[in-house]
């Protein structure tokens, strides 16, 4: 099927879909289509969000004609390619394996590394966030080497901890909220991802770029950032 | 200022949410029933924006009111008693400085209101979103402020709504409908109830069978949206409610219109929901009218106090806003 495509979401809603499947230059699209339209917005436009390949765009008016618009804007450039304004680095301290991180073996096994290989890696990987979601401000980051394409469990874990780093299909989720999940824990971080009484509420933004620094105790993270840096990319 | 003298559990001040958050992963939360906020704003004489609310659950209430306001009552119905006198529902009632109103369920719909002009949450806040961490539950105790203005007259709607016990709920096909195929038309045949499990993140459908699509569980994570009709992995439909998930990889069979999803969050349990497809075209044009109000005439014998009321401003044409449209 031909991508970049326009559905309807709803009756008051367009989604831009530049994939059904995960696909880093797909991402790197609806990051860079979504920004334009925040910096440029069309008119009768509610609201944008991207999301792991798409972006949404909440229409509060003629949805015709905001159709047209979005059309004629996605071939304006190629948004693949396309670069992405405003991005910062963070470094964010993470504890690895043990209780910090229950499943980092098995994790890395399936990887075809050793835990401390896999530790290692990791620490020198900086990682995209790639959309936030599932609760406010958490985010799914990526993308991983081939060999992390691990496949969710097929049971539950019944709840991982606040701050719990899970990874599978490529990518890492930081965990905001305890919550079941069918993504292996690793490791574990005291970043905040959202705070309703902070501002902005919400840390990371879409096209950061975030490295995790393998500490040995979280009892020595200091700071209201979980003992993050952070930096604006050159 | 409004004092809660008791409160029954999960309840919360609503307005109008949290809108434009999508991109940081929260839905908009807000009325769960987005038709009593205009039924309310009808009544109060001002915009959707200006109205705030308490929402119940169906759980009981108490407050008393520190000074002289008009109150809309909204959404599912609820017995009120105003020093031991019955009030009506649907309607707007001016308070007096001091009076104490009861609040008890009825067992229709889910979500009851009783929203003032300005009506904040505690310490100023806004739009309870529990599920996302901001605001919190309501207590007993607690004090909310309304907006210090002139306050309008008593009204009531000019026909009660219906939408309190379940029914029929317009949909428009989602992104992933197709892939359900045949299942599709069973879909829209099958008579199903609301089951017990529900709250603002999304409720629970009991029917015939599950609704599986082989295709279930290699989605990739994408926008959904509230009226969302989602499928877990065992094929059970949930309605996405007002404070759901932004993304998620579960597949959407079908999405309920905005019009319709008053109905749909009103279904107590038990409740008979069914859906039916329309084109895009109609949805759109769905949108209902502005709630009709009328003055409301009190009988002076209800009235135990007079003179803690104002009785002379807010005088009408007697039309109604009807009548002017």
């Amino acid at each position: 099927m031909e991508f970049p495509r326009i559905e309807p979401l709803g009756e008051a809603a367009w989604l831009v879909r530049f994939a059904d499947r995960l696909d880093p230059a797909a991402n790197h699209a609806a990051i860079a289509f979504r920004a334009a339209l925040e910096a440029d917005p069309l008119d009768d436009v509610e609201e944008t969000a991207s999301s792991l390949a798409s972006v949404l765009v909440r229409v509060g008016g003629n949805a015709a004609k905001v159709e047209r618009a979005l059309r004629i804007r996605l071939g304006q450039t190629d948004w693949d390619q396309a670069p992405i304004e405003g991005r910062r680095r963070w470094s964010i301290p993470c504890a690895f394996g043990g209780e910090a991180g229950p499943q980092l073996g098995e994790a890395a096994e399936m990887a075809g590394l050793s835990p401390d290989q896999a530790v290692e890696e990791i620490a020198a990987t900086p990682v995209d966030v790639l959309a936030l979601g599932f609760a406010p401000g958490m985010p799914y980051l990526g993308f991983l080497p081939e060999y992390w394409d691990l496949p969710r469990q097929t049971g539950l874990t019944p709840k991982v901890p606040k701050g719990a780093l899970v990874v599978a299909v490529r990518q890492f989720v930081l965990f905001d909220v305890e919550a079941p999940t069918g993504w292996r824990q690793i490791g574990r971080t005291r970043f905040p991802c959202f705070d309703p009484a902070r501002d902005p509420a919400v840390a990371l933004r879409p096209g950061d770029e975030v490295r995790f620094d393998p500490v040995a105790d979280l009892d020595w993270i200091a700071g209201h950032m979980g003992g993050a840096v952070v930096e604006a990319v050159p | 200022m409004i004092v809660l003298r008791s409160c029954g559990p999960l309840v919360t001040h609503q307005g109008d949410g949290h809108p434009g958050h999508m991109g940081d992963g929260l839905s908009r939360a807000g009325f769960a029933d987005v038709r009593a906020r205009q039924e309310a704003a009808a009544l109060l004489g001002v915009a959707p924006e200006e109205v705030g609310a308490l929402e119940t659950p169906g759980s009981p209430l108490e407050i008393a009111c520190e000074e002289a306001v008009t109150l809309a009552f909204v959404g599912a119905p609820m017995e009120v008693a105003a020093e031991g006198r019955p009030v009506p529902w649907h309607a707007s009632r001016r308070v007096g400085a001091g009076e104490v109103l009861r609040f008890r369920p009825l067992g229709q719909g889910v979500y009851s209101y009783i929203a003032a002009i300005g009506l904040t949450g505690p310490d100023g806040t806004d739009s309870a979103h529990l599920t996302a961490g901001i605001g919190r539950a309501l207590e007993s105790g607690d004090r909310l402020s309304v907006e210090d203005r002139a306050q309008p007259p008593e009204r009531r709607l000019t026909a009660a709504p219906d939408r309190f016990g379940g029914g029929v709920l317009r949909c428009v096909p989602t992104p992933q409908t197709s892939l359900f195929g045949d299942e599709v038309a069973r879909f829209e045949a099958v008579s199903f109830t609301r089951d017990r499990r529900g709250n603002r993140q999304g409720i629970r459908l009991d029917g015939e069978g599950g609704f599986a699509t082989e295709k279930q569980l290699t989605l990739l994570s994408d926008f959904v949206l509230t009226g969302d009709v989602q499928m877990t992995g065992d094929g059970v439909p949930y309605i996405l409610g007002p404070e759901c998930q932004t993304t998620g990889g579960y597949p959407r069979i079908a999405h309920v219109i905005a019009a319709d999803q008053p109905r749909a969050f009103q279904a107590p349990p038990g409740a008979p929901l069914s859906f039916r497809f329309v084109s895009l075209e109609d949805a759109r044009a769905a949108r209902p009218r502005s709630p009709g109000v009328e003055p409301l005439v009190r009988d002076p014998r209800d009235i135990p106090d007079l003179g803690r009321y104002q009785l002379i401003d807010g005088i009408t044409d007697g039309r109604g806003d009807e009548g002017r449209s």
